[in-house]
């Protein structure tokens, strides 16, 4: 009987999680401890409750109930700078088993993530380029830069608009200013305000943005003075439509159909009222440029536009349109970048590939 | 000096943005999540009211000119102020009333109820215009006026018939054959699109943040 009882306790009871350890979470900004153990082995062990003792203290406080798979907790209500240790208890249906306690471990904040440094090589890389393309610029030096057919047809589609008495729409997105495309867009309407000053045709900007129209007014202002019209321009060609997506679309589709704009531009950030926009636009007969770095409404413009700039385009666009050196110093930086890029992609897929011939392995 | 310091707050701002990506210590952070949310949040407030401002002076421009369809711009006045009002003293929630009563006789006009019961439906309305412009936009998209809008035709059709049992049913691996083009030809140009995107946009931002882009100054700007 009492040979049955000690080998029924053999076989029922489980081993504690092995090798508790605690370290400090690294690349974090502190506030977090990394806890790790060695999972029991029985199949009867439902999950591992975790505890945290702080230094000079006598009692263990529950973190928390971890299932039966994990194998390690990452405290995240650590004091940066207290020593704490950690002990995990198995449990099964009807036992328990305890760790030994970890040793001491305490969490602090890093001033640096070293899982960043590609990204910072990365970063270096392209500054350099731009920097060096930008100082080329500077001296002077001729760089030349593709056609880009969209950018070429603003003159001729402003020119429409002019000859047919109608107004020139300009669509800045309805993303705020955070968005990079919506600060594309706006440098764009910059030079396309430059030249419908220059011309004499009437602008319409609507914002679905506060702050985009509070820039976009300044921008516009600035563009008929710099043209030599600011007599030209009034408070009424830049305003503020809604920020609701909708009734943005709503409101621009009516100023379509109203107005009849001889040349629509739609450039900047767009969602699901990108091709309500651009087929209304469409329908009026106007000439329609398009720009987005939103690849899923790409299509949509391609589709209902007449000309559209394509990702990168969109940011290469005012400097396009300005031939400013410095801007187009950038343009030739960004060039050069996309090739080191498509050359590291390159090398890398062949050494991949290299990779898998056996011979290769062994050099 | 009214031209050179927001470009030094940009640079500043700019560096300091960059650098937190690096640097995950709480201090950095706390000041970069105040950046973003409470400054943020401050500017934008300053910025609706320039843009109601805005939207009240096009629509009294419209009224005073009598410009055309000038009638609707009384109704967009009108319940840009009954909504205001409603909102700021009919409170936010409609369990706890505020100020202004917001339920008569078992009608509620609760600013989230005219959001409910009435922007929600008439987003929906635009949003489902959709349809029909997809239809009219594929017609003028499947047209084979040249090879490319022909390949585009071609691809739409294998990817629509691989979407259905018939295309099954018409030749078995064709349903395999439309996951191929959607996951090889069109992945790859998806992300040759976009690694131009992210090259642009760091361009972009160098470039404001160097002060080589300088349009955003307006007034003050100029290149």
């Amino acid at each position: 009987m009492a040979l049955s009882c000690i080998v029924a306790l053999l076989l029922c009871s489980i081993s504690p999680p092995g090798s508790v350890a605690a370290r400090d979470v690294p690349n974090d900004g502190g506030g977090s401890i990394a806890v790790t153990w060695a999972p029991s082995p029985e199949s009867s062990v439902t999950g591992y409750y975790v505890l945290r003792q702080t230094k000079g203290d006598t009692t263990w406080d529950t973190l928390r109930f971890a299932g039966r798979l994990a194998a390690e907790y990452s405290d995240g209500e650590a004091t940066d700078g207290t020593d704490y240790r950690y002990k995990v208890i198995a449990v099964a249906p009807t036992e328990s088993a305890e760790s030994a306690p970890s040793a001491y471990a305490a969490s602090s904040p890093q001033w640096f993530n070293t899982d960043t440094i590609p990204a910072l090589v990365g970063t270096a890389v392209l500054v350099f380029m731009f920097v060096y393309f930008i100082n080329r610029a500077r001296q002077g030096r001729n760089l030349f830069i593709r056609r880009i057919s969209g950018l070429d047809a603003v003159d001729e589609a402003l020119g429409r608009a002019t000859e047919m008495g109608r107004p020139t729409l300009y669509v800045p997105g309805i993303s705020s200013i955070a968005d990079v495309a919506t600060i594309a867009a706006l440098n764009i309407l910059g030079e396309v305000a430059k030249k419908t000053a220059k011309f004499g045709t009437p602008l319409i900007v609507p914002t679905a943005d506060p702050i985009v129209y509070t820039v976009a007014r300044e921008m516009v202002k600035e563009s008929y003075t710099t043209a030599g019209r600011p007599d030209a321009f009034n408070q009424d060609i830049v305003f503020f439509v809604t920020d609701a997506q909708f009734a943005y679309a709503a409101a621009v589709d009516g100023i379509m159909t109203r107005e009849k704009p001889a040349t629509n531009f739609l450039i900047g950030m767009f969602y699901a009222e990108a091709l309500i926009l651009a087929e209304t636009g469409a329908a009026t007969g106007a000439v329609q440029i398009a720009g987005t770095d939103a690849v899923t409404q790409l299509p949509f413009f391609i589709t209902a536009c007449d000309y559209t700039l394509i990702g990168e385009e969109l940011y290469a666009a005012s400097a396009y349109l300005s031939r400013e050196p410095l801007l187009l110093g950038a343009i030739k930086g960004q060039d050069y970048s996309k090739a080191i890029i498509v050359g590291v992609i390159v090398v890398a897929t062949l050494l991949a590939l290299l990779a898998g011939v056996p011979v290769l392995k062994y050099l | 000096m009214q031209r050179r310091l927001p470009l030094i707050l940009v640079l500043l701002t700019g560096i300091f943005g960059a650098i937190t990506f690096f640097i995950p210590h709480h201090a950095l952070q706390t000041a970069d999540a105040a950046m973003r949310n409470d400054v943020q949040r401050i500017i934008t407030a300053f910025g609706l009211v320039l843009g109601v401002g805005s939207l009240l002076q096009h629509h009294f421009i419209k009224i005073r000119r009598k410009m055309e369809n000038w009638p609707y711009s009384y109704i967009t006045i009108i319940t840009l102020v009954v909504s205001a009002v409603i909102g700021v003293f009919g409170g936010l929630d409609p369990t706890k009333p505020g100020i202004l009563p917001t339920h008569i006789a078992g009608f509620s006009f609760h600013i989230q109820t005219l959001f409910t019961n009435m922007l929600v439906p008439l987003g929906a309305t635009m949003f489902s215009l959709l349809a029909f412009f997809m239809a009219s936009a594929a017609y003028r998209a499947f047209r084979a006026r040249n090879l490319e809008a022909t390949l585009l035709l071609a691809a739409a059709f294998i990817l629509m018939l691989g979407a259905v049992p018939l295309g099954r049913m018409i030749f078995h691996p064709l349903p395999s054959f439309a996951e191929w083009i959607l996951a090889v030809p069109n992945m790859a140009a998806k992300r040759g699109i976009n690694f131009g995107i992210q090259l642009g946009i760091f361009a972009t931002a160098l470039k404001i943040v160097l002060g080589i882009e300088r349009g955003w100054l307006g007034g003050g700007g100029g290149k």
